[in-house]
């Protein structure tokens, strides 16, 4: 299964012809404690670039962007009541929406592991 | 952060994994690889130890060498009882502008021949020049050489007393010297966390051995300035620049208990101080706008500079938060505004957040009650 890294520090999973996104370890880490997610509703429109997230830390809020164009098609609203999730599972039980894609292939303009890797250092 | 100076604490911060900001021109450690969260609540439960170094330590002393005439000049620049203030005690007061607004907030203590004073590491350049200018009888002089750190949390007389046996038998706001290792510490019983708690001013060359054997005590974890800020916050303790500032007066500040008696209308020494008229009818008359606690609804928190309105749509704007953020043992967001006085807990208000308004209820402060040694 490929996943894929952004330059705003999400990690992107293609399933079929939808995209889970997340943020990485590192951007957990960076934000702090997580004490609140806000979703997009799921059958929103995006595009690239859209706030669709906004993760609250003890520290700040901070956006997290739409990596592609495309229809917000499920959002994990157990994040609503277990925001800590974002910390302690960042690349796996915190994921944070589905995105359905027109083009899968889009995908292959992100980094892989190795170089979001020695991007973070 | 070149440019930032760094306490003599700075090497220990690292090796504790410290993430290093800068507050104030200087690099500061906000967390600790616990966290926030962690470092907070640890506080209020065991006890947290804060390097404070960056505050200012400053010595006001009389040229007559009576602390009497120190204490009664000082009052020129404070609204505060300093006559009365025994030796061995502190008193929190604030400096004031001649408009009435707030220059700064600080401890007072009587060392016997002299004031001791701790004020805000943003303000310390500020008012040593205040207090020159206003006390020309009395040498204001920074201490040098000397950390400060503080202990703070219900287990931290417990802590202490390891080290410093009798240091249970300081009361709430005492202040002394005591000898640990022929080192001269100087004890207060105060905090900024509404818990119980010590700060110690130490000399440079032992404070990294000091913060060493008080982290090696049981119970007695590093906190940064993160968690310094959630704790003050749920205590409702006012932050230099923030919730208080020069447009903003005592009684706004709700820092009127920090006014005795004695400097009010019909007090023996009332006035006398800048701002005084304005200060003092505002205590008496009450001001229009306040300090009040905001429980915001849902878990996103209102921060500072958040705008507040009367109504869910349109409405007026009525104040901004000041203050504002998580807290983590209420469990939910906590904040302080700046709000018409005539609002009263349980009412609820409207905080602008990314273009949608929250509801919030106006709650008394703190928001945790202090468990201060009285």
């Amino acid at each position: 299964m490929t996943v894929k890294y952004t330059e705003d520090h999400e990690w992107l999973r293609l399933d079929g012809d939808s995209v889970t996104v997340g943020i990485t370890a590192h951007a957990a880490e960076q934000l702090g404690d997580v004490v609140f997610v806000e979703l997009p509703k799921a059958g929103r429109q995006v595009t690239k670039g859209d706030e669709v997230v906004v993760i609250e830390s003890v520290k700040a809020a901070s956006d997290i962007l739409a990596p592609l164009d495309g229809e917000v098609v499920e959002v994990n609203a157990a994040l609503a009541d277990d925001p800590a999730q974002v910390n302690s599972d960042p690349t796996g039980a915190a994921w944070m929406f589905r995105l359905k894609i027109a083009d899968p292939a889009a995908l292959d303009a992100f980094m892989d592991e190795a170089a979001y890797l020695a991007l973070v250092g | 952060m070149a440019d930032l100076k760094r306490t003599c604490l700075h090497g220990l911060h690292l090796a504790q994994g410290a993430r290093m900001v800068p507050f104030a021109g200087w690099e500061m450690p906000l967390h600790y690889p616990a966290g926030l969260m962690a470092e907070h609540l640890h506080t209020r439960a065991a006890a947290g130890l804060f390097d404070v170094s960056h505050m200012g330590q400053v010595i006001v002393a009389p040229a007559s060498g009576r602390l009497e005439d120190a204490a009664r000049a000082l009052e020129t620049a404070m609204p505060v009882d300093l006559l009365s203030l025994p030796e061995g005690r502190q008193r929190y007061g604030l400096l004031t502008g001649a408009t009435g607004g707030i220059l700064d907030d600080l401890m007072v203590a009587n060392r016997g021949d002299h004031l001791f004073l701790v004020v805000n590491a943003a303000r310390k350049d500020h008012d040593i020049a205040h207090l020159r200018a206003m006390l020309p009888d009395c040498d204001v002089a920074e201490v040098p050489g000397r950390a400060l750190i503080a202990l703070q949390g219900p287990g931290a007389a417990a802590a202490l007393t390891l080290l410093v046996p009798d240091a249970g038998d300081f009361a709430f706001m005492d202040v002394g010297i005591r000898l640990w290792q022929g080192v001269e510490l100087w004890i207060s019983r105060s905090g900024y966390t509404g818990e119980d708690g010590f700060e110690i001013s130490v000399p440079e060359a032992f404070a990294g051995t000091l913060a060493e054997r008080l982290l090696d005590l049981p119970g007695v974890a590093p906190v940064g300035l993160g968690a310094r800020d959630s704790l003050r916050l749920e205590a409702g303790l006012c932050l230099y620049g923030h919730d208080m500032d020069d447009g903003i007066t005592p009684a706004e500040a709700g820092l009127g208990w920090a006014i005795q008696k004695v400097r009010r209308r019909d007090g023996a020494r009332a006035g006398g101080f800048p701002g005084a008229e304005r200060i003092l009818a505002e205590l008496e008359h009450g001001p229009a706008r306040r300090r009040m606690g905001l429980r915001p609804e849902g878990r996103a928190p209102l921060r500072e500079g958040a705008e507040i309105f009367a109504a869910a749509e349109g409405g007026q704007l009525v104040g901004r938060v000041t203050s504002g953020g998580f807290g983590p043992s209420v469990g939910a967001p906590v904040a302080m505004a700046l709000l018409p006085a005539d609002l009263a807990p349980g009412d609820i208000v409207f905080g602008e957040l990314r273009g949608r308004r929250i509801p919030a209820t106006v709650a008394p402060l703190p928001f945790v009650p202090a468990r201060f040694k009285r």
